[in-house]
């Protein structure tokens, strides 16, 4: 089991030096990545603020308890996989045909050739955002509460990092739109951040069902709060989201597969 | 000035070759554009019909406005002449007789003149079918909104140009790329409208460009803004569109004397 994953960990301790040899830059995209985790937030704070109150039944804290978790687990899946996102210039320039000749799965490859330190400025943010909430809002601590915090931010991580994947794949077919995957990638992340009591009819069925994206952060943080949850997604929901992670990446590895079959090289 | 509308024209017909790219574009817009539909409006619903002067007629024109004009004004990225400031590449541009800001200018703005046929008038059409938003009924917010809009799409690109010109002296601008983009993603007013920001945001997102940009040709097209005071918005585009431009080119003449290209 070592030797198998030695080589992944080469290249990845390879790209951890790579990042924090240029001390200022590096510094700046901290900073950076951290100021666009605030400006999420600080959306979040100008609608709630304008509602004078409640929106879509959730007060600012509630809101922001449901941000930090979504937050959290976007920002460690972003690190982990989202330069699977650019793929799309990878298979137009053709440098995909390296990784297929190497003796390693595909998908294992592309995950390992980097890490994006630089999005822990997102993640610090994330983090100081969801303490705050837990303290700000009223939660009956035990050991529920704490599994709960756990299996939002598992589940979260895995089901963004499946949404990273599916991308991935359909890039082989989408070519010149790879855009197209931005709509359930970035759209999901931002769906994960609101009350899905405020879903139109079509988001509901696609972000809470088939992109499930209400398990990362809304189901879990109703169970957390005491609160019902939304019309088709009641809060006791929440206790499913390892199958929604299941199902996300049943889905993943699916769109994966066929993109690597479809592929036909670089003609390099 | 003829070569700038060519190249302006040239721009608009490249972008025309890209439709798979702006449809792919488009369905984006389309699941951000429900998504803020969804809360926005539950935000003018809770708020008895009506919250900062907007109704769910004029909030939905926002939303699918804003996500329709994503395409055609440029928020996020770097122009192509930051790549070429990078490279070096852009000493062959010094060497040919047209102005580089205002050639590389007016190719963005070509292109993003463009994308308002595949992405804007789309965008707006769901809007209109699926959320019935509102628009004006007189002929003269559209005459005004046209011009408005034109220029919010060459402010965007000349603010992003002078972005770029920063490659000059810094050779990785990434982290200021990164830092431009969260400022101008809230103040530009595409998250939520400037309106109904807190006042003290809201003064210091009025005393930058970024408003210009998007939040004003959406009040003057939707009609929200309208005679004088849609006159007035105008008038303000025009200047910082000027205040951009002047700083563009004079970013561009320091960093030509700034510039080496390494290897030759």
């Amino acid at each position: 089991m070592g030797d198998l994953l030695r080589p992944y960990r080469a290249v990845l301790a390879s790209r951890i030096r790579a990042q924090r040899a240029y001390r200022t830059s590096f510094r700046a995209d901290l900073f950076g990545t951290a100021l666009v985790g605030l400006t999420e937030m600080a959306e979040v704070i100008v609608l709630f603020s304008a509602a004078n109150g409640t929106l879509g039944g959730l007060d600012l804290m509630q809101a922001l308890l449901v941000f930090g978790l979504a937050e959290l687990a976007f920002s460690n899946a972003d690190m982990m996989f989202g330069h699977v996102d650019s793929l799309a210039q990878q298979v137009r320039a053709g440098t995909v045909d390296v990784l297929y000749l190497r003796p390693q799965p595909l998908l294992a490859q592309l995950v390992t050739s980097d890490i994006s330190l630089r999005r822990l400025g997102r993640t610090a943010l994330a983090v100081v955002v969801l303490i705050w909430a837990l303290a700000a809002n009223d939660i009956d601590w035990g050991p529920r509460a704490v599994a709960l915090l756990a299996l939002a931010l598992v589940c979260g991580f895995a089901i963004f990092c499946a949404n990273f994947v599916a991308a991935g794949g359909l890039q082989f077919f989408l070519l010149n739109a790879e855009q197209v995957t931005n709509a359930f990638v970035y759209g999901g992340r931002h769906a994960s951040t609101q009350p899905a009591t405020v879903w139109v009819r079509g988001i509901t069925v696609i972000f809470g069902f088939v992109f499930p994206m209400a398990f990362c952060a809304y189901l879990p943080a109703m169970l957390l709060l005491g609160e019902p949850g939304a019309d088709w997604l009641p809060a006791w929901l929440g206790w499913f989201a390892p199958v929604a992670a299941l199902w996300a990446w049943i889905l993943a590895l699916l769109a994966w597969r066929a993109g690597v079959r479809h592929y036909q090289g670089g003609g390099g | 000035m003829r070569v700038y509308a060519r190249i302006l024209a040239a721009g608009f017909r490249t972008q025309s070759r890209y439709l798979p790219a702006a449809f792919a574009g488009l369905l984006a817009n389309a699941t951000f554009g429900l998504l803020k539909s969804g809360i926005l409006l539950t935000l003018v619903d809770d708020g008895g019909g009506e919250i900062a002067g907007y109704t769910a007629g004029t909030m939905a024109a926002y939303v699918w406005l804003s996500q329709g004009l994503l395409g055609s004004v440029n928020i996020w990225s770097l122009p192509g002449s930051a790549e070429r400031i990078k490279s070096g590449a852009i000493a062959v541009d010094f060497l040919r007789p047209v102005d580089v800001q205002l050639a590389g200018i007016a190719d963005d703005v070509g292109r993003g003149v463009f994308a308002l046929i595949p992405r804007g008038l789309p965008s707006v059409g769901v809007g209109v079918l699926v959320v019935g938003m509102a628009m004006p009924a007189q002929v003269l917010p559209y005459v005004l909104g046209a011009v408005s809009l034109l220029l919010g799409i060459a402010l965007s690109h000349s603010l992003a140009y002078l972005l770029g010109t920063a490659g000059f002296w810094l050779v990785e601008i990434r982290g200021l790329q990164v830092l431009y983009m969260g400022v101008s993603g809230l103040l530009t007013g595409l998250m939520t409208p400037v309106w109904l920001f807190p006042d003290w945001l809201k003064v210091i997102a009025l005393a930058t460009p970024f408003p210009a940009v998007m939040m004003y040709p959406i009040d003057v097209l939707s009609g929200r803004t309208t005679g004088a005071d849609a006159l007035w918005l105008i008038a303000a585009q025009a200047g910082w569109l000027a205040l951009a431009l002047a700083a563009g080119q004079v970013a561009t003449r320091l960093g030509r004397r700034k510039l080496e290209v390494q290897g030759g």
